[in-house]
């Protein structure tokens, strides 16, 4: 008897505390666009906004995953020595891309209204941000990364149902199209961009 | 002339097409994916989207950056009564994709926002609780019945589109809208060429300056301009066939799945 009680105990102590770890993906969101917006808001010069946007970026992005997405088929043929250096590549470019186009936005509101879980692996959650003098309410959808519950990542941003993975996958495409699929031409082109 | 417009169409259609009697919501999407849309044309298509660019920096984006500095209910005002006369070819295309209900509400929609709504500048229908305003085309409208949308194309000055859709909105130009009908087409002695002409531009400077930080934070973002257009526009206009603007319905989830295997 006493047995079982200790096992009882011990199955609601571990599922109360598994439970307590893991965060809802729309709480994640909107907590990550808290951060953001009031890092946006601050009185800093853009330079020091970027480096601090790139923190958030890699605590709350899945860069590897997006970057190994957004090479679309031909990550298969990559071997494991040019996976790596793309992995460096990507990261580098992304985190200038994202960085620079969210420093341009000053104190941006975003309201988290809801989330659609896909699978164990997905949940979109569906924002608005919150219209301005010179812009219309847009919708933001994120798609958020679950499969560690206790470690939510953003996967990609799909704005008005437009995908920003899979319009940067259809671009990487179009470079490697035009230089006989060679993934050099690609490495090359995000190490310029990085570089500009 | 009118003949060999004929003949134009019809060959377009037998290249681009392939119909069928009824087409699923799958199918449609699967025909409308933009990674299975061909660049056929795509030194044309360059070329044109390097004039267009020129064009843009020299024309569209100083007006609509001026524009864009115009107070909120004047832009709303505008926007408005172009989505107005957008109905008159949006009402003929929900009768033709069977969208019988929604031709009556966008039809009531007309006729309070042309009355009670001065013209079209004020959205009085929505104020009443009349559902959100969808546009549609003579282009979505053959989408739905299962026409291809061909190759990729990009007109000079008009900007992106495909064959199906460059195809269909020649529509416009006999009979299919309203608004050109009254100004350009036949003589009514109320509207003039200018009226309809004008409102396109307007609605090409409206269009640029809602999207004015997007564009310009897209083009200095992007390893590929051009490539990034073409994805964004063809998105879009899978989405607004499918008329969902729910992510799961329109995006092909399988590729997010094979990362987890890397």
């Amino acid at each position: 008897m006493m047995k079982i009680k200790f096992l009882a105990f011990l199955i609601i102590f571990f599922s109360i505390t598994f439970n307590s770890f893991s965060i809802e993906p729309d709480i994640f969101v909107q907590s990550t666009v808290n951060r953001a917006s009031k890092l946006l808001g601050e009185d800093i010069s853009k330079e020091k906004k970027i480096e601090k946007l790139k923190v958030i970026a890699k605590e709350t992005v899945d860069i590897r995953g997006i970057g190994f997405y957004t090479l679309g088929k031909k990550r298969k043929s990559l071997s494991d020595q040019d996976k790596k250096r793309y992995a460096e590549l990507f990261e580098e470019y992304f985190l200038k891309s994202f960085s620079s186009r969210l420093a341009e936005y000053t104190n941006p509101e975003i309201d988290v209204r809801n989330k659609e879980k896909l699978n164990e692996n997905y949940t979109i959650v569906n924002s608005i941000l919150k219209a301005t003098n010179e812009r219309p309410e847009i919708n933001i959808d994120w798609r958020i990364y679950t499969k560690n519950p206790d470690n939510p990542l953003i996967r990609d941003l799909i704005i008005e149902g437009l995908s920003l993975a899979r319009t940067q996958k259809e671009e990487f495409a179009s470079v490697l199209n035009s230089n006989n699929d060679d993934i050099e031409a690609l490495f090359k082109v995000l190490k310029e961009f990085s570089q500009d | 002339m009118i003949k060999k417009i004929i003949v134009i169409i019809i060959t377009t259609f037998t290249l681009v097409s392939n119909l069928h009697a009824s087409s699923d919501g799958d199918l449609i999407l699967k025909k409308n994916e933009p990674s299975e849309i061909k660049d056929c044309s795509e030194t044309f298509n360059k070329a044109s989207f390097a004039l267009n660019q020129g064009l843009d920096k020299v024309i569209f984006k100083p007006v609509a950056s001026v524009y864009r500095l115009m107070p909120s209910p004047v832009k709303t005002g505008v926007s408005n009564s172009l989505n107005n006369l957008g109905n008159l070819v949006t009402i003929p295309n929900n009768l033709l994709q069977g969208e019988f209900a929604l031709a009556v509400i966008n039809s009531g929609r007309f006729i309070i926002n042309t009355t009670v709504g001065v013209l079209g500048l004020f959205d009085a229908a929505s104020y009443l609780g009349f559902e959100e305003y969808i546009k549609e085309d003579y282009g979505q409208s053959l989408a739905v019945h299962g026409v291809g949308p061909g190759c990729y194309l990009v007109l000079p000055v008009l900007g992106p589109s495909t064959a199906r859709d460059t195809v269909a909105s020649l529509a416009n130009f006999f009979g299919g809208d309203a608004w050109y009908n009254v100004t350009v087409r036949n003589d009514t002695q109320y509207f003039r060429d200018v009226d309809y002409y004008s409102s396109k531009v307007t609605s090409g400077v409206d269009f640029r300056a809602k999207n004015f930080d997007s564009i310009e934070n897209l083009e200095k973002n992007s390893i590929d301009f051009y490539a990034s257009v073409k994805s964004l526009y063809l998105q879009d206009r899978q989405q607004r066939i499918l008329n969902s603007q729910k992510i799961i319905e329109t995006q092909d989830d399988s590729d997010w799945e094979e990362i987890e295997t890397q």
